[in-house]
């Protein structure tokens, strides 16, 4: 078995800063991705991102992406891809299977674990055909593998994320045919849906998905006006031929490995359901093991990034490589720059959840 | 059918140099090194994967990282491939799997 | 229509008394930034990019961008900076009955410049005809294109955008 001071699992934004930050510091670093390239799910990001300049608004996901795996190269610290963490036992020893055929015991002094989130799926009738897919799939394909899913699409959900994958389908050629939305109201921030809007695609809200037609693969949605339970009210459908249509529906934590380390967990709807229990330096119930990023409930990018670098130093600072005055100087840096994101009608009831979370109560 | 986005206002225009060849259901098919399976396919407009077991309903991408396992093909002999995650390869043999597909002789071995 | 959360575009009256929108006085005076940012969001680089200072947001990063009409030379470091695409510089009295507006475009291909584009408002209709005077495509965009393009005066506050070749 071998050892490292700290073992960062999921090389997304968070695992990446998290494991920049570590390294920086002086700890030999280990990070693992299950895929062939880390930035997690960063290069899928082409926009400009909000924020102000420490948290790089302005600046392109993909570039940061691109800044971060070269401060990883540069700090020289060991990188495992195609590996996959399937277990974690006592004392912070984490079993990897590499490359599909190799099986390794690892341990850290302390894991951080950034292992992300899931989209989320509805169901309707038809929703198994090729065609029907996550947002957050039609994303990967337009931007990372540069391939369109279909020509004509549908979007379901009116989040940002639907929107802003239903602006880039665009920008990649496709064409939105509209974008639907169960509650009464849209989503995502209004800059975004002005977006899509002014070019020409329509929202609907109180309206659902109810069927996907189509004869071996989706060739025509049918939406239909939902009343206050959110049931479709009969003779309001529309059909519209699409021959894609993409679930944004929200995205639940990744959180298996917390609960296989016997991590305490909360409840909260706002984070995304069960996510690990932590403190204000990101460490989890159990000793040594530290998250960062969506497994501690689903939030954006740039909250990942400083969420991983608060879990870095924590992770440093436990092994002694950092002492508690510095911890807290850079703690308290840190949280200012979290809370200048987690504020204003969008932030705010994720500013509250959060420390709903760190109280330890389950949302009532 | 190419699906494929060679001019992008923001990723800019692309050149695909390097290409390797791989066997979809025996047809050749040209894919460009190091992208996955299912954007192969998507490219050339193939968007089912696979017939599921029971009611042989067939299914194509749906999470695209890896987490579904509803694109999963016979890659070489193996089935349960997940193609959204997994690299084409120079003579890749990819067929369209029926339920839980059959492991072919010597497949996966070193 | 019905407003920026269930049409999905903000409507004249809600954009009219937000700090970044221009009273429509100055706005024919002389060239000014519209910035049509009128909700409470964590994101403040037109305050960053603005060399004059004529934007301020301030703390929290959630307020809302205020513009300094007084300050503003409409030179359009803004329109590209902002990660919303939410401002356009306008100038009313561009030449004779015609107006200028450079708007954000992130779409391919891009407008040659000296074509004739049909010009869109915030739902995407067309408007009108206009002429592509600049296609603005340096560096410091950051691949966000701002196109230049005058159109008729009547049409000043409602044109936003083209519509896409």
């Amino acid at each position: 078995m071998r050892v490292w001071d700290i073992v960062v699992v999921g090389g997304g934004p968070a695992g990446l800063c998290a494991a920049i930050e570590a390294a920086k510091n002086g700890a030999r670093v280990l990070l693992i991705d299950e895929n062939s390239r880390p930035g997690g799910q960063l290069f899928k990001q082409i926009h400009k991102f909000f924020g102000s300049a420490e948290h790089k608004a302005g600046v392109r996901g993909l570039e940061i992406g691109l800044q971060l795996l070269k401060e990883t190269k540069e700090l020289g610290m060991d990188v495992w891809l195609n590996s996959k963490v399937c277990g974690i036992y006592d004392d912070n020893v984490l079993w990897v299977v590499k490359d599909e055929r190799k099986s390794f015991q690892v341990k850290g002094a302390a894991v951080i674990l950034c292992t992300g989130a899931v989209e989320n799926s509805i169901s309707f009738e038809g929703w198994t055909l090729p065609g029907v897919m996550g947002a957050g799939a039609a994303q990967t394909m337009i931007n990372v593998n540069r391939v369109l899913p279909g020509r004509k699409v549908l979007m379901v959900g009116s989040g940002n994320v639907g929107v802003i994958v239903s602006y880039q389908l665009l920008q990649a050629g496709a064409e939105v045919a509209a974008i639907v939305e169960a509650a009464p109201r849209l989503g995502a921030y209004g800059v975004h849906t002005a977006k899509v809007r002014r070019a020409g695609v329509p929202f609907y809200v109180s309206h659902t998905i109810v069927r996907a037609e189509g004869d071996g693969k989706v060739e025509r949605a049918i939406i239909a006006r939902v009343d206050e339970r959110f049931k479709p009210v009969d003779g309001s459908e529309i059909a519209i031929n699409v021959d894609t249509i993409c679930l944004a529906t929200g995205l639940t934590p990744l959180a298996e490995l917390a609960w296989i380390a016997g991590c305490k967990f909360v409840f909260n709807r706002v984070l995304g359901g069960h996510v690990p229990w932590h403190d204000r330096y990101m460490a989890t119930s159990k000793k040594g093991i530290y998250i960062a990023g969506d497994i501690t409930g689903i939030e954006e990018a740039s909250t990942a990034m400083e969420e991983g670098r608060l879990a870095g130093v924590s992770a440093a600072a436990a092994i002694g490589l950092i002492d508690t005055e510095r911890l807290e100087k850079i703690a308290g840096e840190i949280w200012e720059r979290l809370d200048a994101l987690r504020c204003g009608p969008f932030g705010e009831n994720r500013k509250i959840a959060k420390q709903q979370v760190m109280a330890g109560g389950d949302e009532q | 059918m190419n699906m494929r986005i060679t001019k992008h206002p923001i990723l800019g225009d692309i050149e695909y140099d390097r290409k390797v060849k791989i066997y979809v259901d025996g047809q050749e098919l040209e894919a460009i090194e190091g992208e996955m399976i299912a954007s192969a396919l998507l490219a050339a407009g193939i968007k089912t994967f696979r017939y599921t077991k029971k009611h042989h309903a067939p299914r194509g991408i749906f999470c695209g990282i890896g987490r579904c396992t509803d694109c999963v093909m016979t890659v070489n002999g193996m089935p349960n491939v997940r193609t959204c995650v997994t690299p084409v390869e120079e003579g890749m043999r990819v067929e369209t799997q029926h339920g839980c597909g059959k492991w072919k002789e010597g497949a996966g071995d070193e | 229509m019905k407003g920026l959360k269930i049409d999905g575009a903000p409507s004249i009256d809600e954009l009219r008394g937000t700090p970044g929108y221009p009273g429509i006085e100055r706005a024919r005076k002389r060239s000014i930034a519209f910035i049509e940012c009128i909700e409470e969001i964590p994101c403040n680089p037109c305050e960053t990019a603005c060399l004059r200072g004529a934007i301020k947001v301030g703390r929290p990063i959630t307020n809302l961008p205020q513009l300094d009409e007084d300050k503003c030379t409409g030179c359009a470091l803004c329109v590209a900076a902002c990660p919303g695409l939410a401002i356009y510089v306008k100038t009313y009295d561009y030449r004779e009955g015609m107006s200028l507006i450079k708007f954000p475009y992130e779409y391919l291909p891009l407008p040659e410049e000296g074509r004739e584009v049909e010009l869109a408002d915030r739902y995407g209709n067309t408007l009108c005809k206009g002429k592509v005077i600049k296609v603005d495509v340096s560096a410091k965009n950051n691949r966000t294109a701002i196109v230049w393009a005058e159109y008729p005066q009547e049409y000043f506050e409602d044109v936003v955008t083209m519509i896409r070749l």
